[in-house]
């Protein structure tokens, strides 16, 4: 029992001074993320259409990298969603449902803006990637929530579909550091082929509501 | 079909001949592509690659007409066995920390006396090219089949590089505000059909780390670590990762002691 106090009294004097260095030296994590991102910058290469602007971050991505996957404190959520929610451009015409069979094709369609993708498209959503929407559709993904019956369960209100266009065209406007691509603000789907998604989602004669 | 991308076509054939008949639901159909998956366990073309990596390996070559066999992996030089299993890691001649691929690049260039450019060229082969690095990778990454992984940030850069990669898992960028997080940080997700290890916890990162390198039934090729992060990025609609560059050490630095304590078991085959 001797030998072994004797043991752990050496281990800690040897180890105490590590441990101030490894503390005075040990960068803070504001310092490791900046450096990461100096890092990562320093490590891509333009390809195709993916040029290198697309590792300069936003406010949105940003702010959310730090939470590292955690939700953040409900100030920054509810600043974030804000920016998000006024950044929303809603069609000028008012009309927020397109062609559900347009949205469909977009709903399956996984090609788009990567860099070995065609710059010309086509551009989809890939909505099936992580959704369950129609049920013929038995490949779908599970990072998002199932949207089956999506207008039929909560109702084909005016509310619901600007809800509903909302949340494609900017997620983060709704549920800050979402998972899901703002496809609307960063330009990924036009206008038109929003309200195709939407009408997808809310049109009472899509398969989505059967 | 239209999600499974680029070269993924026979692969995914064959995925759907086994699904159609069985396209009862989801449950059955995941379980008809675990069947598919097990079925491909039996016989390894990646067995080609290693040979040929280990031919290539011992072979003279290069402007100094030397073979990599003195390569210095970790362990001492020339030895391989249960190299992999502990890198990456930090080398005190070059003064930072190395994976594997930019290690043998090290070497290349060092021993063999090839150019740096020269060394990284080719670093993933095509259809009508083979690439010497996926070979050196395939028998390198062989000869650490069921040793335990063991990554262990003993220098303060190697602790920099982990720190460095769990930041970069976390980066959400590009037109989709895509992270690495957000695919690979829950458990049991899905995107379509394909099973997501979730990283960040020690049982997803232990069955991902250890299963690559990968002969890819789809592409018909032996696919290094790089290669995966490579092509992650691609699909995260990131520019193009450089091989070998600071961020891929860094973050397979992170991925690679995630997985500490499992025992290594490739090179894998994969759809």
């Amino acid at each position: 029992m001797r030998f072994r106090y004797l043991t752990w009294a050496l281990t800690a004097a040897l180890a105490a001074p590590a441990i101030l260095i490894g503390c005075a030296t040990a960068p803070s994590d504001a310092e490791v993320a900046a450096k990461a991102t100096a890092v990562l910058k320093a490590s891509f290469m333009e390809q195709g259409q993916a040029k290198l602007d697309r590792l300069v971050q936003d406010d949105t991505q940003k702010t959310c990298s730090e939470y590292a996957g955690k939700a953040p404190p409900k100030d920054i959520a509810e600043r974030i969603e804000k920016a998000n929610l006024a950044a929303i451009k809603w069609p000028a015409d008012g009309k927020l449902v397109g062609d559900w069979k347009n949205g469909e094709r977009i709903a399956q369609e996984g090609r788009g803006m990567q860099y070995s993708d065609d710059p010309k498209g086509p551009v989809g959503a890939n909505c099936y990637a992580c959704h369950r929407l129609a049920p013929q559709e038995v490949s779908y993904g599970t990072i998002g929530p199932s949207l089956y019956q999506f207008g039929k369960v909560r109702g084909y209100t005016d509310d619901m579909r600007k809800y509903a266009y909302g949340k494609v065209y900017n997620a983060e406007a709704y549920s800050a550091c979402s998972n899901m691509p703002r496809f609307g603000h960063k330009g990924i789907l036009s206008e038109q082929q929003v309200k195709d998604v939407v009408a997808l989602l809310m049109d009472p004669d899509s398969p989505v509501n059967k | 079909m239209r999600f499974i991308r680029r070269g993924a076509l026979p692969g995914a054939a064959l995925v759907l001949a086994l699904v159609a008949p069985a396209a009862l639901g989801q449950g059955s159909t995941v379980d008809e592509i675990a069947k598919y998956r097990a079925a491909l366990q039996d016989g390894n073309p990646a067995e080609l690659w290693e040979a040929r990596g280990e031919d290539l390996w011992k072979q003279k070559r290069g402007p100094k007409n030397a073979a990599l066999e003195r390569c210095d992996l970790g362990l001492g030089a020339g030895v391989v066995k249960g190299a992999y299993a502990q890198l990456p890691k930090y080398f005190a001649d070059a003064d930072r920390v190395m994976d594997l691929e930019t290690r043998i690049v090290w070497c290349m260039v060092t021993l063999q006396g090839y150019t740096e450019a020269d060394a990284k060229k080719g670093p993933f082969g095509g259809p009508d090219r083979k690439s010497d690095m996926e070979a050196y990778v395939a028998y390198v990454t062989s000869e650490s089949r069921g040793i335990k992984m063991n990554v262990a940030l003993r220098h303060p850069k190697e602790e920099e590089a982990y720190r460095l990669g769990e930041k970069m898992f976390y980066f959400r960028g590009g037109t989709h505000d895509f992270a690495c997080a957000t695919c690979h940080g829950e458990d049991a997700k899905r995107i379509r059909l394909q099973d997501l290890p979730n990283l960040t916890q020690t049982a997803g990162a232990q069955k991902a780390y250890t299963t690559w390198p990968a002969y890819r039934v789809s592409q018909g090729e032996l696919r290094t670590f790089q290669w995966r992060l490579n092509d992650c990025f691609r699909q995260q609609r990131f520019p193009e990762l450089v091989f070998a560059s600071e961020a891929s050490i860094a973050l397979t630095t992170f991925l690679a002691k995630n997985a500490n304590g499992a025992a290594f078991d490739a090179p894998a085959i994969k759809r």
